[in-house]
């Protein structure tokens, strides 16, 4: 008879997770405990301390790798083969806190909304009833953002450790279930809100279906559920790869849903547009980190044996995302739909930079270009788009937020210095010199083309002139156009909210004019482990 | 047998300095005394105005003092190890190619630097009294300074792009000085002219050193003139020319000549420093620096000395033909350099001789300049010498001087310029003889053109305006051209024994067994007295008649030709500017019609596109839902049809 063995756990390496999840844990109870009055400071100090320690900590385990010496001082993978804790998981890791805390931030923001969170006062009311009326004018709020936004914090830390296809679909259910929720939650325009969490939910199960059956087929060829595994079979089989490719497509599918790449896009704009806007912000930064990394590693570290097979339908995605992202963002009449748009166009712009990646198997630190890049272009963009989407909270009108374009005209008279950053920030996810976002896209097309795609970049070149177009036409209106008095100002927020906007802005502005040191931190990174 | 090959190829001397010891301060107070004192005076602004003309004249003094020191030093030292170079730091890298911001000082560059802080501390002073009327006088100083400073490092640099660097700043300064009375549209338009021909020089230089980089990878003197014979000829021709181009823009050699009259309008001492002793030297220096290069290219030089020719003549026609006193003067700084271009050109018999007039011409023309000066200064800023005349019992001093530069000038015997056209005249005749009779005949149109200035001038009746009273400038003007006249008379003293050919060679190379086909005593002879007829026909011609005071129209078709400088502006005109403008109004329409429509069509077509593609943006899940459909079998299909 088969013994089930008790799972091996390296609890020092998972530790940065551990405590993310564990702290939403406790989140959770002390929504159960503490009476009302005390919870939302309690809820902040809770994540808070929660999010900085496990930052100390993944610094810490980041602190003892070496990773130009043989396992396990470059990585290791634990937790009976499902995580790797190596370089670029650790380097996420970091990453995806720092925007945590961040996102914790501007969560935590009570100015704007008369001294109540932008949460929904009681999310079972219906929308235009009593009940709602109610629930506000009692100043009610939802405190379980914040235990929420861990979970999601701690899977999006899972997601890009998987070493194992099904701990990889356990991670991507742990950080999107949050996520449906936290998108139903704005306090203002419900029904917009509700209807883009519905919507996300429903396409995100949907995606995931697909990504479901997809691991079913890989595990059909490789009957192996491990990334090791699955390289093995790759490597040696000579049997018929069809149900490999097919597994590999559906696979592939579910995961450019998460980034919000084309043609699985279309759920981006309505739920960006209807999503509280802290919580767009988050999507924005850390979904996107979370989910490139772990296509990565899976194509990488599973499917690096197959890459010149894989690699063509990764350029045409690649292309069609820059394309319709920059040109439909053209069109686009309201800020945050037009700021959902330039994410998908930079998912096409980080996937030009994925193809920059020759090979991961065996490769040196010294040659994983391609890898140090888009590890750049992410860090890049997550600030800089946090940063932006958070002046999108500060815009307001009678009715909260107004992210319709024609309110945002005249703002540089307004606020110069708001609309100021924000035009910087719009500069850098333009990719102008000297900004982050200039080099994040050199470093992605410098990448791209050592391998031999120019083509490629050929075309994300000319789509940054597209994609300059409509940045350019935000700061137009908020500059030259004629303000007519239609109420818009912009709001006061707390320092929390400065905080985000300023660290942001610094950080787009430092990379932009010395991105030496992230750039050498990045190469020392060192490989994905499997 | 390594010397006699050396002799034979002859291979010119490689620039390879040394460290710079003591002298390190010196050298970098040199240039940074007058760019500090531009900097203090530029930036400082209307608090500096009392006492700005004293700091830049201080700063030019320290400089003058440094370049003494710095000389002396020199001289100590033996004759192979006197060139020194400071490296300051890394300018700029890119690739495999690095320039060094590094000053070089050697022979050649030891020269320039008394000619430029001595004469410019002299003209500094004169200016002192020149401006002392003038509102803006302490930004006058700080352009005078700039101006040295630029110039400085043009003779300085131990790299082309470091040349190329003071090259511009001179370009710049002159710019700023030409217009200074930018109240006049005059003025404000020959600066523009004199900017916009120098920038055809320019592009020569920019180009030439680009050429340069290409072949040798590097641009720094020493090592440019160690491989220098390692290029092939062709390219090395190229070169020569393109920095040819750039020696016409700069010192108005033809056909880039055109910008030097108007550049008159400027203060004169500007025009004494910058367009008479200084700036516009700089082709001759450009060409003599480059001399490993252009002793390799002896097609190169054969275009040098054309140019220099045709320029020589066509200068001193136009000082025959001139009133204005300042345009003969300038027509006459165009026929001396292009003296010196052409000895230039004669390759190692001729570059002392070049550097030895451009010494000499240094010392007399700025004599003469700021004489001319002291003159406007006592008749009310008249420059017209129709109406001057018997100057010489009103402005004594002035006319003194004056005259130590003419006989200077016209080369009598004993005078500095004496020595140096007629060492000239005697390499030419050894290289060329049709060069050397025009060489002698341009000595005696410049002993015909000097000599009817002086007459109308100083001589003759008087033909004053109204209100009117010449009176003698004051000490402060007037010491300045008394010390220039006693360098005019002596300046000849430089070639005792030799001395300047000696002292040169190891920049310039050294001349073997140069034999004239006529005895250098009797070349001498024949240019004094060919300068005699000159200066007789002069006589004969001004002094003997009434000048009218106003120009007669009556004249014969080569005096219009000379006083309308050969129709160069006109031709300019009709041949260069117009079509040019025919090109960019094309251009222009091409822009609006071609480009434009290509990129708003592109605009408008990438428009059309969004708006057909946010159609597919309904807002349903389902068809959200089928485009996830679609997209996985994209995907599936991608991966099999490229695989299967």
């Amino acid at each position: 008879m088969n013994t089930i063995p008790t799972p091996q756990i390296d609890y020092f390496q998972v530790a940065p997770m551990l405590i993310v999840l564990g702290a939403a844990v406790i989140g959770v109870l002390a929504e159960a405990i503490l009476p009302r009055r005390q919870r939302y400071l309690a809820q902040v100090a809770i994540s808070f301390v929660g999010l900085l320690s496990a930052l100390v900590m993944a610094v810490f385990v980041f602190k003892r790798l070496d990773p130009n010496s043989l396992s396990p001082k470059r990585g290791q993978v634990v937790a009976m083969g499902s995580l790797a804790i190596d370089g670029p998981t650790l380097f996420t890791w970091a990453l995806v806190l720092i925007f945590g805390l961040l996102a914790l931030m501007i969560f935590a923001e009570r100015h704007l909304e008369g001294g109540v969170l932008a949460f929904a006062g009681q999310a079972a009311a219906m929308p235009g009833t009593e009940a709602e009326r109610e629930a506000s004018s009692r100043g009610l709020e939802h405190t379980e953002v914040f235990p929420l936004l861990l979970f999601a914090v701690g899977g999006m830390m899972m997601f890009p450790a998987s070493t194992d296809m099904l701990a990889l679909f356990v991670a991507l259910e742990v950080f999107s279930l949050p996520l449906y929720l936290l998108c139903g939650l704005a306090r203002r325009r419900r029904l917009l809100s509700q209807e883009a969490a519905l919507k996300y939910f429903l396409l995100g199960a949907f995606s995931s279906a697909f990504f479901v059956y997809g691991i079913s087929l890989v595990y059909g060829f490789a009957g192996s559920m491990s990334y090791a595994g699955i390289a093995q079979a790759v490597a040696g089989s000579s049997d018929s790869k069809v149900l490999l490719y097919g597994g590999l497509g559906l696979m592939v599918a579910g995961l450019l849903f998460k980034v919000g790449a084309v043609p699985f896009h279309n759920w981006t704009p309505d739920v960006y547009q209807g999503a509280p806007t802290a919580v767009t912000a988050f999507m924005a930064a850390g979904t996107k980190v979370a989910a490139f990394v772990a296509l990565l590693r899976l194509m990488y570290v599973a499917f690096g044996a197959i890459h010149v097979n894989w690699a063509p339908m990764i350029w045409i995605v690649a292309i069609l995302t820059m394309v319709i992202g920059s040109v439909v963002a053209v069109a686009q009449t309201d800020v945050k739909r037009l700021l959902a748009y330039s994410s998908v166009a930079h998912a096409g712009f980080i996937l030009v930079g994925l193809l920059g990646i020759r090979a991961l198997g065996e490769v040196g630190p010294q040659d994983a270009d391609g890898v140090t890049a888009v590890l750049f272009y992410l860090t890049t963009y997550g600030f800089m788009t946090l940063a932006a989407f958070t002046i999108v909270t500060l815009v307001r009108d009678a009715n909260g937020e107004a992210t319709s374009m024609k309110h945002w005209a005249g703002l540089g008279k307004k606020s110069p210095l708001l609309a100021g950053v924000f035009a910087f920030l719009l500069l850098a996810m333009a990719g102008l010199p000297l900004t982050s976002g200039f080099t994040g896209k050199w470093v992605v097309f410098a990448a791209a083309m050592s391998a031999g795609a120019w083509p490629l970049v050929v075309v994300a070149v000319l789509i940054s002139v597209v994609a300059l177009v409509f940045y350019i036409r935000i700061i137009v209106v908020m500059f030259f156009a004629d303000s007519e008095d239609n109420g818009v100002s912009v709001a006061i927020p707390s320092p929390l909210t400065s905080t985000v906007i300023m660290i942001g802005t610094a950080v787009t502005l430092a990379l932009g004019l010395i991105p030496g040191p992230l750039l050498d931190l990045l190469s020392r990174v060192g490989v994905f482990i499997r | 047998m390594l010397n006699s090959l050396s002799v034979l190829s002859s291979q010119s001397p490689v620039v390879a300095p040394q460290g710079a010891g003591d002298m390190t301060i010196p050298l970098i107070l040199v240039l940074a005394l007058p760019a500090a004192g531009a900097a203090i005076l530029l930036l400082g602004g209307r608090r500096t105005d009392r006492f700005g003309h004293l700091v830049g004249t201080a700063a030019a003094l320290g400089s003058f003092v440094c370049a003494l020191v710095l000389f002396f030093n020199l001289l100590g030292q033996p004759a192979d190890s006197r060139a020194i170079q400071v490296d300051l730091w890394t300018w700029f890298s890119a690739g495999r190619w690095q320039v060094e911001l590094g000053l070089l000082y050697d022979q050649l560059s030891a020269l320039f630097l008394l000619l430029i802080t001595g004469v410019g501390s002299l003209i500094h002073v004169y200016s002192i009294g020149y401006m002392a009327h003038d509102d803006r006088r302490r930004r006058f100083f700080a352009y005078l300074n700039l101006f040295v400073a630029a110039m400085l490092m043009l003779v300085l640099a131990s790299d082309f792009v470091g040349l190329f660097l003071g090259w511009e700043g001179v370009g710049l300064a002159s710019y700023l000085l030409i217009g200074f009375w930018q109240h006049k549209p005059t003025a404000a338009a020959a600066q523009k002219k004199a900017f916009v021909i120098n920038r055809v020089g320019d592009i020569g230089l920019s180009l030439g050193i680009s050429l340069i980089l290409a072949t040798f990878g590097t641009t720094s003197f020493a090592q440019v003139s160690e491989l220098a014979h390692e290029a092939n000829t062709g390219v090395l021709t190229a070169i020569g020319l393109l920095l040819l181009l750039a020696a016409c823009g700069k010192s108005a050699q033809f056909p880039l000549q055109t910008w030097l009259l108007d550049a008159m309008e400027g203060p004169t001492p500007v025009s004494a420093l910058i367009h008479a002793a200084t700036m516009v030297t700089a082709g001759v220096y450009l060409i003599v620096r480059s001399n490993f290069i252009f002793d390799l290219a002896p097609d190169a030089r054969s275009a040098v000395v054309a140019v220099g020719t045709i320029t020589l003549l066509m200068g001193a026609a136009i000082g025959c033909a001139k009133d204005d006193i300042k345009k003969v003067l300038a027509g006459s700084t165009m026929s001396q350099i292009g003296y010196m271009i052409m000895a230039s050109g004669l390759g190692t018999v001729g570059y002392a001789f070049a550097i030895f007039h451009l010494l000499t011409h240094g010392f007399f023309k700025a004599n003469m300049f700021l004489g001319a000066g002291s003159v406007m200064h006592g008749t009310n800023d008249d420059v017209d010498m129709r109406h001057y005349g018997a100057l010489r019992k009103a402005m004594p001093v002035t006319f003194l001087t004056f005259a130590m530069g003419y006989l200077a000038i016209i080369g009598f015997p004993g005078f500095s310029g004496f020595w140096s056209k007629d060492k000239i005249i005697e390499a030419a005749l050894g290289e060329n003889l049709l060069v050397g009779i025009c060489a002698i005949i341009g000595a005696a149109v410049t002993g015909f053109y000097m000599t009817r200035l002086m007459l109308m001038t100083f001589f003759t009746k008087p033909r004053w305006e109204e209100d009117v009273h010449p009176h003698e400038s004051p000490k402060v003007m007037t010491v300045p051209l008394i010390v220039l006249a006693a360098l005019s008379v002596l300046g000849g003293l430089l070639l005792i024994n030799d001395w300047i050919v000696k002292f040169l060679a190891p920049v310039v190379g050294e001349v073997h067994e140069h034999h004239p086909p006529i005895p250098a005593v009797a070349v001498s002879v024949i240019a004094v007295l060919v300068v005699a007829v000159g200066v007789a026909l002069a006589w004969f011609l001004v002094g003997k008649k009434d000048v009218p005071r106003e120009a007669p129209e009556d004249v014969s078709p080569f005096v219009t030709l000379a006083r309308n400088e050969f129709f160069a502006d006109a031709f300019n005109d009709e041949v260069i500017a117009q079509p040019g403008l025919k090109m960019i109004k094309g251009l222009h329409a091409f822009d609006d019609g071609v480009v434009d429509g290509a990129v708003m069509g592109g605009a408008s077509a990438v428009g059309g596109l969004a708006e057909v593609s946010r159609k597919l943006q309904n807002g349903f899940v389902r068809s959200y839902a089928l485009s996830l459909v679609g997209g996985a079998v994209l995907v599936l299909l991608a991966l099999l049809v490229v695989n299967l």
